[in-house]
C-alpha cells in the first residue's frame, strides 16, 4: 500500500505532476475562454441596449438560447455539431477523410457563447446605470458617438460591471471543469485517471476539489486588487 | 396667434427620429435575418431528418429522462431548502464556531465545479465502503441517482442558505425592533413579520437556482444516470443522428423558459402592494 504522499507526489511514481498538467490545461482554457466572452458579451450588450429594435431583438434571441441550455449540452452540441458538420462538408470532397474537432477551441467557444450570454446581462444592467447626461455631456463637448463610448462611458462602465464580471469569472472556473467529458486533460479528468489506476478516488477528487477552491481563492485575491485599483481611480476624480 | 406660431416655430426641437435605413437598421435586419434562417434551418432539418421509426423508438427514452430530470432537481432543491435553514442560521449567529463551520461549508460548495462534487460522492464512496456497509448505507451509495441527489442537495443547500441569508438581512432591522416592541416572541417575528418581507426578496434569485439547477442536473448524465442528458447521449451513441441532441435542447429550453415566465409572473402576483 503505498502512503499517500507518494501518491500526491512529483514524478513517476506520484501524481501530482499529471495534475498540475491538467491544472495548466484548466487555467489557460478559462483564460483563453475569458477574452472572447467579454467582447461577444458587449457587444451583445450594446444591440440589447441599442434604440433599434430589430438589434434588441437579435440579441435577446442570443441571451435567450444560450442562458437556457446546460452548459453540458452546449458543449456537447458544439463539439459533436462542428464534427458532424465539418466531416460533411469535407465528404463532399474527400469521401474518405475523417476529421477530428480540437476538444480546447470547441470547449472554448461553448464556454465563451455561454460566459458572453451573462456578460452582455451584467454589461447590460451597467449601462442602464450610467445616466443618460454623460452621452449629452459627450455630446456637447463635440465628442462623436464612439469617442463618448470609449472616453466617457466604457471607464465608468467597467467599474459599475467589474463585481458582476468577477462572479461570471469564477463561474467561468467552475464550468471548465465540463470540459472533461469531452476529453480534454483538465485537473477532473486527471484526478479520474488517478482514481482509477490507484483505487483512491475520494483523495483524487478531493485534491481537484481543493484545488479548484484554491484557483477561486486565489481569483478573488486578483479581483480584490482589481477593484481597489479601480476604486482609487474613482476617488481621485 | 401668430406671435405664438412663430414661437412655436423657434423651438430648438430634438433631431427626428432616424428613417429610412441607417446603419443600425441594416446590422439589426441582417442579424435578425441570420437567427431566422438559423433556426428555419434546425426546424427544416428536424422535418428532413424525421424518422418516425426512430421517434416511436426513443421518444419514451425522452419522456422517461425528463421525468428523472425534473425528480431529481425536485428532490434536491427540496432536501437543500431544508438544509439550506440550519446553515443560514449558523451563517448569522454570533458564535465564532458555528460561523466559520458555515462559511467553511458554503465556500467549499460554491468555490468547486458541482462535477468535482458529483465525482467525489460518486467514485469516493468507494474509499468508505466498509464503514458504509456497517451503517447500512452502501446500497443506498451504490446507486448512481442516490449519489447525485446527495452532492445535489449539498450543493444547492450552500447556495439556497445564501439566498435565504440575503433575504433576511435585506429586511432593515426596525422590522425586528418593532415586532420585539409589540412584544413578539422571536421564532414571532421570523415567521410573521421577516420572512414574508425576505421571500420577495428570495424569489428571483430561487427561480434562478432552479434554474441553474435544471440545467446542472445534466451533468448527471456522465455518472450513467439516464436523465434527459443521459438519455440523449444514449440515443446518439446508438443512432449517431444529430437531431437527438437538438431534441433535448428544445426540451431544456422549453423547461427554462417557462419556468423563467412562471417567476416573473409570481413576481408580479406578489409584489402588487407595492407598485403605485
Amino acid at each position: 500500500m503505498q502512503s499517500v504522499w507518494t501518491l500526491l507526489s512529483w514524478g513517476p511514481e506520484g501524481w501530482l505532476d499529471d495534475i498540475a498538467y491538467g491544472v495548466f490545461i484548466t487555467v489557460s482554457l478559462a483564460a483563453a475562454t475569458l477574452p472572447v466572452g467579454l467582447v461577444i458579451g458587449f457587444l451583445v450588450a450594446l444591440a440589447k441596449q441599442s434604440g433599434e429594435p430589430s438589434l434588441r431583438l437579435a440579441g435577446n434571441i442570443y441571451t435567450t438560447i444560450f442562458r437556457g441550455l446546460p452548459e453540458l449540452l452546449t458543449l456537447f452540441i458544439i463539439f459533436y455539431g462542428a464534427q458532424v458538420g465539418i466531416q460533411q462538408m469535407i465528404h463532399l470532397y474527400d469521401p474518405t477523410a475523417s476529421v477530428e474537432v480540437n476538444a480546447f477551441v470547441s470547449g472554448m467557444i461553448a464556454l465563451g457563447v455561454v460566459f458572453s450570454s451573462y456578460a452582455s446581462e451584467v454589461f447590460l444592467s451597467a449601462f442602464r446605470a450610467i445616466p443618460k447626461g454623460q452621452y449629452e455631456g459627450g455630446y456637447s463637448v463635440g465628442l462623436s458617438g464612439w469617442q463618448t463610448m470609449r472616453l466617457v462611458v466604457l471607464p465608468q462602465l467597467i467599474r459599475i460591471a467589474l463585481p458582476g464580471l468577477a462572479n461570471l469569472w469564477l463561474i467561468l472556473l467552475k464550468d471548465t471543469a465540463l470540459v472533461s467529458a469531452i476529453g480534454l486533460t483538465d485537473i477532473l479528468r486527471q484526478a479520474g485517471v488517478a482514481a482509477r489506476v490507484t483505487k483512491h478516488a475520494f483523495l483524487f477528487f478531493g485534491v481537484a476539489a481543493l484545488i479548484y477552491l484554491l484557483l477561486a481563492i486565489i481569483s478573488s485575491f486578483g479581483i480584490n486588487a482589481i477593484e481597489r485599483a479601480v476604486g482609487r481611480q474613482q476617488v481621485q476624480r | 396667434m401668430s406671435a405664438t406660431a412663430t414661437d412655436a416655430t423657434k423651438i430648438d426641437r430634438p433631431p427626428a427620429l432616424p428613417r429610412g435605413w441607417p446603419r443600425q437598421r441594416v446590422l439589426g435586419y441582417a442579424l435578425v435575418c441570420l437567427w431566422i434562417v438559423f433556426l428555419a434551418g434546425i426546424a427544416a432539418y428536424l422535418i428532413l431528418a424525421w424518422n418516425g421509426e426512430l421517434f416511436a423508438k426513443y421518444a419514451p427514452g425522452y419522456v422517461s429522462g425528463l421525468g428523472i430530470t425534473l425528480l431529481l432537481v425536485a428532490i434536491s432543491i427540496v432536501l437543500g431548502a431544508i438544509l439550506s435553514v440550519p446553515i443560514a442560521y449558523a451563517r448569522m449567529s454570533k458564535n465564532r464556531v458555528l460561523l466559520g463551520l458555515a462559511y467553511a461549508y458554503v465556500y467549499f460548495f460554491r468555490g468547486t465545479p458541482l462535477l468535482a462534487q458529483t465525482f467525489l460522492v460518486y467514485y469516493g464512496v468507494g474509499s468508505f465502503r466498509p464503514q458504509l456497509e456497517m451503517v447500512g448505507l452502501w446500497g443506498f451509495f451504490r446507486e448512481a441517482f442516490n449519489c447525485a441527489i446527495f452532492a445535489f442537495s449539498l450543493n444547492t443547500a450552500a447556495y439556497q442558505a445564501e439566498i435565504l441569508r440575503g433575504a433576511i438581512q435585506s429586511v432593515p432591522r426596525g422590522q425586528w425592533e418593532g415586532a420585539a416592541s409589540l412584544g413578539l416572541h422571536k421564532l414571532q417575528t421570523m415567521w410573521k413579520i421577516i420572512l414574508p418581507q425576505a421571500l420577495i426578496v428570495a424569489l428571483r434569485p430561487y427561480g434562478n437556482e432552479i434554474i441553474l439547477m435544471i440545467k446542472g442536473s445534466a451533468i448527471v448524465a456522465i455518472i450513467t444516470v439516464y436523465d434527459l442528458m443521459g438519455v440523449t447521449r444514449l440515443t446518439y451513441s446508438r443512432t449517431f443522428d444529430f437531431q437527438s441532441y437538438v431534441w433535448a435542447a428544445i426540451i431544456y429550453l422549453v423547461i427554462v423558459e417557462i419556468l423563467r415566465h412562471a417567476v416573473e409572473w409570481i413576481e408580479r402576483r406578489i409584489t402588487i402592494h407595492l407598485q403605485r
